[in-house]
């Protein structure tokens, strides 16, 4: 519970980050990785209680940079991944490839507007829109589950476009 | 089909004592039930202090039955200071006196030992109209006062008062993405919640069942959507289903034999059948579009469900047969879902998307005129009150979720609002059978 939360809250602020600017700047990325980084070893040491906070493998590593862009942001009433969100999915499915073993969940969410149930149905396909770029790009059907929480598990607060625009995403989340 | 499934419903019949069940432990956040729109032609009527009580504690009865007036909409009860006497008794009453302060009824009473007796008198032709002398214990007054309320508002409008019958909602505190989830079940009036479930996790339409005993809901604990049945008199809890994907959307067949609910596979949702006693699955939709968010026609042989297949979300209606052809139902709007039919099985609230705005509306379903009852920005999950005369529903106030009660034709409206987090999801109990 405790380590979903870190990843929650790590989820969030750098989805935050990556919303308001979708294309990477430096110096913004800089501080990001050092919170992350921080973040990702306190996770690790608790995945894996023999190893030091320092000596990341090179999957861990691969996995803490993933971590920096593991949201997606989709339109108002839309599953299409948007361009600049190509190179992130793409990320993902070449770690994926990569590292047979690891697990990935995509949670799909809506923002708040219209009836929760049918929410939960637009969460999901753009959950599955995500789990099939993954997999013409060659990652196996067993590393991906999909959930959909509709608009019950809001990144942000708020009835404005800003929170909605947070809002409408998919967050990619590793089990390890 | 079946077969495919019976592994599942082995596994989803497995009897579960809810961890996480707190059974009717006592909530914070008490409900505050404001008026936002009158009526005007509300009927005036005097609930006097009733004899053998403090007045204004919280099971002053006089001050439950006329709350329960106010909030039905249909009448205007005459303010305490305004009162220039205070008989108990029929004889008491000098008819002129409340002649004078304009009062057409006036109600009377007094609370003995074990009972509480009332009256209800014509003003203006002096004649009693009805008297009844109802068991009560000091621990039962309100649920008493709010009998008292059904029998009144029974007599004086021809309706079956829904004044004792309860509300079921969904609670969220804290900030996301740290929130907790709270099903509550209070009093019509919102007074005495209790928390039946509490998680970290979502939690989300909750339905209940046709005797009004058990609610069924999705419950997101262990972080996959699973459907859940919760008898509230005992705290028995089953998980009734939790396949892959997506479990959601429950309803209750008339009979309160079957569930329907809307599973996915590959991510498409469909609407199901599962038999409660048997854990047979009947699959009842097969559409590559959001199929979701099922409610039975009353002869329990049809179901209106929202279906994006056309484009956008539309309700749609499936006749239970070999055939199982859906056909459209709303065409008036670009956004109609998740249909409630009213307790007479002619109309179905939803939520539909007017002028830019997600609002409540009821439709005729003979003639499709639609009619909208609500004016905010995003309404949803309306509900029926049993006897159809109000609906509750979900709505935002000052950037919180708060729940509105509006009558059926859309002249009254109230709020009941939480003095912290959002409340949402509402559902009204039908009417329980008298023991």
């Amino acid at each position: 519970m405790k380590l979903m939360h870190v990843l929650a809250v790590a989820v969030l602020s750098l989805g935050l980050a990556a919303c308001q600017k979708p294309t990477k700047p430096d110096a913004a990325a800089g501080s990001a990785t050092g919170d992350a980084g921080a973040q990702t070893s306190a996770v690790d040491a608790s995945a894996v209680p023999t190893g030091g906070a320092t000596a990341l493998t090179p999957q861990q590593q691969a996995l803490a940079e993933l971590k920096q862009k593991s949201v997606v942001y989709f339109n108002f009433d839309s599953d299409e991944i948007d361009q600049q969100y190509v190179p992130v999915v793409a990320a993902h499915a070449a770690y994926l490839v990569k590292y047979p073993t690891a697990r990935v969940r995509l949670e799909g969410h809506t923002d708040e507007r219209g009836s929760r149930e049918y929410n939960i149905g637009l969460g999901e396909r753009r959950a599955q829109t995500v789990r099939r770029a993954l997999l013409v790009q060659g990652v196996a059907e067993a590393q991906i589950t999909t959930v959909s929480y509709g608009e019950e598990r809001p990144a942000v607060a708020g009835s404005d476009e800003a929170a909605y625009a947070q809002n409408r995403r998919v967050e990619f989340v590793y089990a390890q | 089909m079946h077969s495919t499934i019976a592994a599942f419903a082995r596994r989803a019949a497995a009897l579960l004592l809810a961890p996480l069940l707190l059974a009717a432990a006592p909530s914070h956040a008490q409900l505050r039930l404001d008026i936002t729109q009158g009526v005007r032609d509300a009927v005036p009527i005097a609930v006097v202090p009733f004899g053998g009580q403090v007045e204004g504690g919280p099971s002053d009865i006089a001050a439950v039955v006329a709350g329960d007036l106010r909030m039905s909409g249909r009448f205007a009860p005459l303010e305490r200071q305004d009162m220039v006497a205070r008989p108990t008794t029929g004889s008491e009453i000098r008819y002129e006196d409340w002649r004078l302060l304009k009062s057409d009824f006036i109600v009377v009473g007094r609370v003995e030992a074990d009972a509480v007796t009332f009256e209800l008198h014509n003003v203006r032709t002096g004649t009693q109209l009805l008297t009844q002398r109802l068991g009560a214990t000091e621990k039962n007054l309100r649920a008493t006062a709010h009998r008292i309320a059904d029998l009144i508002f029974e007599r004086l409008t021809g309706i079956p008062g829904a004044f004792s019958t309860r509300i079921a909602y969904v609670a969220v505190d804290g900030q996301p993405p740290s929130q907790r989830y709270r099903l509550i079940v209070a009093d019509a009036d919102g007074y005495n919640p209790r928390t039946v479930l509490e998680s970290r996790e979502p939690i989300m339409s909750p339905a209940w069942s046709p005797d009004g005993q058990s609610l069924a809901y999705v419950s997101f604990e262990g972080r996959l959507s699973a459907i859940y049945v919760q008898r509230l008199t005992t705290g028995e809890r089953r998980r009734v289903s939790a396949r892959a994907g997506i479990n959601g959307a429950p309803a209750w067949s008339p009979d309160g034999t079957k569930l329907a609910l809307t599973l996915s596979r590959d991510g498409n949702l469909d609407i199901y059948t599962l038999d409660l006693a048997t854990q047979t699955l009947t699959r009842i939709t097969s559409d590559d579009a959001i199929d979701t968010e099922a409610e039975w026609a009353k002869d329990g042989q049809s179901l209106y469900f929202t279906s994006d297949r056309a484009g956008s979300a539309q309700v749609y209606r499936v006749v239970l047969d070999e055939a199982r052809k859906a056909q459209r139902v709303t065409f008036t709007n670009n956004y109609n879902a998740r249909p409630r039919l009213s307790p007479d099985g002619k109309e179905l609230a939803m939520v539909t998307l007017d002028r830019g705005a997600y609002r409540i509306a009821v439709m005729d379903i003979a003639s499709r005129n639609l009619r909208v009852l609500t004016a905010g920005r995003q309404d949803e999950s309306p509900s029926f009150a049993p006897n159809g005369a109000l609906l509750i529903y979900a709505t935002r106030d000052r950037g919180r979720g708060a729940l509105a009660i509006v009558s059926a034709d859309g002249s009254f409206q109230q709020r009941l609002s939480s003095d912290q987090g959002d409340v949402r999801d509402p559902a009204w109990q039908p009417f329980q059978p008298r023991g």
